[in-house]
């Protein structure tokens, strides 16, 4: 084959600026909308309220499933009254405080883990003993050692944030990268500053995922315990006015003392957490 | 072996004195579950101010082991390292290290967070003089620009040159690199090399490089240390501040590269020795 008889000539072509074509253009309406996460999940919960109150009419028994609209008004009453109100507020009073100290114990525990040996097998340990275990089977054990209290809910709330929490740290510390971490110390850094300048923020996502966890269990366990036995010294929170209504057979306001439940949940999950994530781990782009 | 030099009395001239950074003799293990592996054997090396010293050798000469050495990250089982005078024991900003992964910069800090955060944290500067400053590097290599911008959103030869700015704003005695450019692709990489020499002339600082590719070694610095692989030993050491980026291609720089290869690969005079190299492990590569 000889090279200077091939048809395919070399060519050279000088580039005009490209005008006749937009290098972007914006995205549909309908498109655009349909990114907006809290729409999509708004139309997902208004389908099924129309579910539920389609069910509700078929089965026609108050007792048994109040309908969606019988439901939204009792809630719309407990609301307007306060009594609702004041229920949640007495939970979540609770809630925050053991979740608070349940956090603080977990940092404890997992920088403890990072610094030393010791702290590593103590911690491995504990998760290992502990994580497994339900925190309701510890309130009858908290109870006959705090008595019928706060400090009780308190007690099971810490155990069921803590062990989750540590666990996710520890795996978030952990898998920070060598680099990362020479580069921190290249600066200077050691000890509590490398943790709390490098390892905590490159391990956030994990924390976060940890938190999310402790959140959705101290929230479970607190109604939980409230259910089993009720009242903080006379006044009941959020479980108790479930475990009371049921009592009386008043269905519909069992159904609203649960779509509470269900309302703060995702209005914590949606607002607080995904706010979070939102001004860090996803403006980093360590998360997508 | 056929060297016909004993590794540490290649340098060990009478200006031992003046040197910047002197590594005598220094051996490096490390540890694997099973067993420890020596890294380098009685390594001697000196680097005056304003060197751009290379160490180069093939995958396993502990070269990455020693640069990490003289960052105070590892500590050697014989020998010592002193930087002016003074030993290292301890990593420390008076030698800055320029990693090649991408994660050495914190992705939650913005361009010029990142490089105030090394002048804060190191506590060298207060947060207004660390701003000026830091603005002042991001300058000298072209990303003032990008300043507010996340390392997510950069391209790799844009935090290789983040990641340098903030070496060069620490204004450390030392300047180690562990094969910076090595991730890059071939077009940035060259251009990253340029740009390198550009700041050297401009600011003059002294340079540690480690490196797997000739052509790298010979380009970016003016004296190249050759290690030889399982463990690491001094082989020879070669002057290259007559070659540039202008330079490749070139007759001299092609001698050089093939004096470099062969030393390392120990070929000797004979071609058919050539099949037997291991050619996966040193990367030409333009």
């Amino acid at each position: 084959m000889s090279h200077s008889s091939s048809p395919r000539e070399e060519f050279e072509v000088v580039l005009q600026p490209l005008a006749s074509v937009p290098l972007e253009r914006e995205l549909a309406l309908g498109q655009r909308l349909w990114q907006q996460g809290w729409l999509r999940k708004s139309l997902i919960l208004i389908l099924l309220a129309i579910l539920w109150e389609a069910v509700a009419r078929y089965q026609n028994n108050d007792l048994l499933l109040p309908s969606f609209l019988q439901t939204s008004h009792a809630l719309y009453d407990g609301l307007l009254s306060g009594e609702l109100l004041g229920k949640v507020w007495i939970s979540l009073v609770v809630l925050v405080k053991g979740y608070l100290i349940g956090i603080v114990l977990a940092f404890a525990l997992t920088t403890l883990a990072v610094s030393t040996q010791f702290g590593r097998d103590l911690l491995s340990t504990l998760t290992s003993m502990f994580n497994p275990l339900p925190a309701i089977a510890l309130l009858p054990l908290a109870l006959l050692w705090f008595g019928l209290g706060q400090n009780s809910l308190i007690f099971v709330l810490v155990h069921s944030v803590l062990w989750a929490l540590a666990l996710n740290t520890y795996a978030g510390f952990l898998g920070v990268s060598e680099t990362l971490r020479m580069a921190g110390r290249n600066y200077g850094l050691k000890g509590m500053r490398l943790v709390l300048f490098i390892l905590i923020p490159a391990a956030l996502p994990s924390i976060l995922a940890g938190l999310k966890i402790g959140w959705a269990f101290a929230w479970r366990t607190l109604i939980a315990a409230e259910l089993v036995f009720g009242a903080t010294s006379g006044k009941g929170g959020l479980g108790w006015y479930i475990f009371q209504n049921r009592n009386e057979l008043y269905t519909d306001k069992v159904f609203a003392g649960l779509a509470v439940v269900i309302l703060i949940g995702l209005l914590v999950e949606n607002l607080v957490f995904d706010s979070l994530e939102r001004v860090t781990v996803k403006r980093w782009g360590m998360q997508r | 072996m056929n060297a016909p030099l004993q590794g540490h009395t290649v340098s060990k001239p009478t200006t031992a004195a003046q040197a910047l950074l002197s590594v005598d003799k220094v051996s490096l293990e490390y540890r694997t579950p099973q067993r420890v592996v020596r890294a380098t054997h009685q390594v001697s090396f000196d680097i005056d101010p304003a060197d751009r010293f290379v160490l180069l050798g093939p995958s396993g000469c502990g070269k990455s082991t020693l640069l990490k050495a003289a960052a105070g990250f590892i500590q050697p089982v014989e020998g010592e390292i002193r930087l002016q005078g003074q030993r290292v024991d301890a990593p420390g900003p008076d030698r800055i290290v320029v990693f090649q992964e991408f994660d050495q910069l914190p992705p939650w800090k913005t361009v010029k967070q990142n490089v105030m955060f090394a002048l804060l944290a190191s506590k060298t500067l207060k947060r207004k003089e660390a701003e000026e400053r830091a603005l002042h590097y991001l300058e000298k290599v072209g990303l003032a620009a990008f300043a507010d911008a996340y390392p997510h959103t950069l391209s790799g030869g844009m935090k290789a040159r983040v990641a340098i700015a903030r070496a060069l704003a620490m204004q450390p005695k030392i300047l180690l690199m562990d094969e910076p450019f090595a991730a890059l692709d071939a077009l940035s990489r060259r251009k990253m090399q340029e740009e390198l020499l550009l700041l050297w002339e401009e600011v003059r600082f002294t340079l540690l490089f480690v490196t797997h590719s000739i052509e790298e070694a010979l380009v970016v610095g003016n004296r190249i240390l050759l290690l030889s692989p399982h463990p690491g030993r001094v082989r020879a050491q070669v002057h290259s501040h007559q070659y540039d980026l202008h330079s490749l291609g070139g007759e001299a720089f092609q001698a050089s590269a093939r004096r470099i290869h062969r030393l390392l690969f120990d070929e000797g005079q004979s071609p058919q020795s050539e099949r037997e190299l291991d050619f996966a492990d040193i990367r030409i590569a333009y």
